[in-house]
């Protein structure tokens, strides 16, 4: 019989109660995967098969066919363009929902919480999911990608903006109210010198998040080098769709270069 | 009389050289233009919009919350494809992790360590569905198969990351007590990374749990397959509660993993 204090004489690391406690998480966490396991459909003469699958269809990547390359790269400043449109549409609406949604500037009540809203709105909904939409509402396009972008961007710059003015300093903006100066002037010269670079590092950090986020567009019709790749796998032609990977892989390791770059440059 | 000092303080600019400061302004706004003008942007197609706006909007008011069984189904689907993937990837991540340590690894082990975090973190997880999905066929298995990508791309990242900063000193010690590799990643590396570990799986299993709502439109199974579905009958009403059900959900599990994550760290 264990007792349930810690015996002085010899060292353990935890006490019987923490023992339990720690037994308990990890059954907790094992039923929860034979829980999963057993319940998922797995097909497992198809999970047997995966490798042998995967690697036929390697085989068939191999050599990538560069015929494209034109096309390819067309596309991939399209999708380049798509994300930084969306990126710059998305900063300039986050801007007033992040004033409105930090609780030391929002005017009242009632706009804090229609701040809030809007941010968990924009948060929760995926980005390809708001792309359903767009490409519901606005037909196939370029059209419905940025706006698939811009309102997924906004609830995320929203929330870290509004957090940056959450933090600011009181005192500047106390002193300037002090001298009698507008509510226009206490923004430009109390509030924004202290977000300013929490605004350029997290406007690069979505960026980069939307470069990423746009080479998927295109495969729910929203434009941008998806579409192509989807042509490329749709017609078996997968050595064209190992080229269009490679280009998608080093556009997004370009994109991380330039985004480090520009936050040493500017922060 | 021109006074030789301005009369009023003005700001000083963010950029102190000019022509730097408009040349900036400028390049700026001949991009803006230039992008604008040469995306294939179907106006119009677009001009359709907004009456088809106003049609999807109608057809989804109400929300149709009429088939919970097939809502369940497909949410509970995503919940075990999110589990199994995130235990899967966590685990293989440790290995990749120590590969990827520059304190651990010799060079060859760390350039391909590595290249594949980079690799498994460059392609968006819909994109790696698609390609398991030709793999081994429709189903949860694809989107498993996929998030294990996407959890090892973030998960191994952080703890490569979190390894490089370890206590030296802990490995010196029972590396001189006699120890051998096994031991000492047990007894020197493990103990200082197993809280970081475990914040990042926690993290890891909401994050998982909401891009399975992504990779079933794709066909690779879970609720995102049930919403792929309802958009495309035109059922809007049934996918605008699907979608609530998804925010309510990511709602839950941010919270809950939030309130762990803070317990533990």
């Amino acid at each position: 019989m264990v007792s349930l204090d810690t015996r002085p004489e010899d060292w353990v690391r935890f006490t019987p109660r923490q023992r339990l406690t720690r037994f308990a998480i990890y059954a907790f966490v094992l039923i929860s995967i034979a829980w999963a396991m057993s319940n998922v459909e797995i097909n497992w003469p198809w999970l047997l098969d995966a490798p042998q699958q995967m690697g036929d269809l390697f085989g068939r990547m191999v050599p990538p066919d560069a015929s494209n390359l034109g096309t390819i790269l067309r596309v991939l400043v399209e999708t380049v363009n798509i994300a930084t449109i969306a990126t710059g549409a998305g900063v300039i609406l986050s801007l007033p929902v992040a004033y409105i949604a930090a609780q030391n500037t929002t005017p009242n009540q009632a706009t804090l919480w229609l701040g809030r809203f809007i941010l968990v709105t924009s948060r929760s909904v995926n980005t390809i999911i708001w792309a359903l939409l767009f490409v519901a509402i606005f037909g196939p396009g370029v059209l419905a990608g940025i706006l698939a972008i811009t309102f997924r961007s906004l609830g995320f710059l929203g929330k870290l903006m509004g957090e940056a003015i959450e933090e600011i300093d009181r005192r500047p903006v106390e002193a300037l109210e002090a001298t009698g100066a507008s509510k226009g002037k206490v923004i430009l010269y109390a509030i924004v010198p202290q977000v300013l670079p929490a605004f350029w590092a997290v406007s690069i950090l979505r960026w980069d998040i939307n470069i990423r986020e746009s080479t998927v567009l295109g495969l729910v019709g929203a434009g941008g080098i998806g579409l192509v790749l989807q042509g490329a796998i749709d017609t078996f032609n997968w050595q064209e769709a190992a080229t269009i990977l490679l280009a998608i892989l080093a556009l997004v390791v370009i994109g991380e270069f330039i985004s480090a770059w520009l936050r040493r440059q500017i922060i | 009389m021109k006074s030789p000092l301005p009369e009023t303080w003005s700001k000083p600019p963010a950029i102190a050289n000019p022509v730097l400061r408009y040349g900036l302004i400028l390049a700026v706004a001949v991009y803006a233009v230039w992008a604008i003008g040469t995306l294939p942007f179907d106006w119009a197609r677009i001009s359709d919009g907004v009456g088809r706006a106003g049609r999807i909007f109608s057809g989804a008011f109400p929300p149709s919350f009429e088939r919970p069984g097939l809502m369940l189904e497909g949410f509970l689907e995503s919940l075990q494809i999110a589990i199994i993937a995130t235990a899967a990837g966590v685990l293989l991540s440790v290995p990749i992790a120590l590969m990827s340590a520059r304190n651990l690894a010799p060079m060859p082990v760390y350039i391909l360590g590595r290249g594949i975090i980079i690799c498994a973190r460059s392609f968006h997880p819909v994109i790696v569905a698609i390609i398991f999905v030709k793999a081994v066929g429709f189903g949860p298995l694809a989107g498993m198969l996929t998030l294990m990508v996407y959890s090892i791309g973030f998960v191994a990242k952080m703890l490569a990351e979190r390894i490089e900063e370890i206590d030296w000193g802990q490995v010196e010690a029972v590396r001189a007590a006699g120890a051998s590799y096994l031991s000492t990643l047990i007894y020197a590396v493990f103990p200082q990374i197993m809280p970081r570990q475990i914040g990042l799986s926690i993290y890891q299993l909401d994050s998982n749990l909401r891009a399975s709502a992504v990779v079933g439109i794709v066909g690779a199974g879970g609720i995102g397959a049930t919403l792929a579905n309802a958009f495309k009958r035109y059922d809007y009403d049934f996918a605008l509660a699907i979608i609530m059900v998804i925010v309510g959900a990511i709602l839950i599990s941010e919270a809950v993993s939030g309130m762990i994550r803070k317990r533990i760290w």
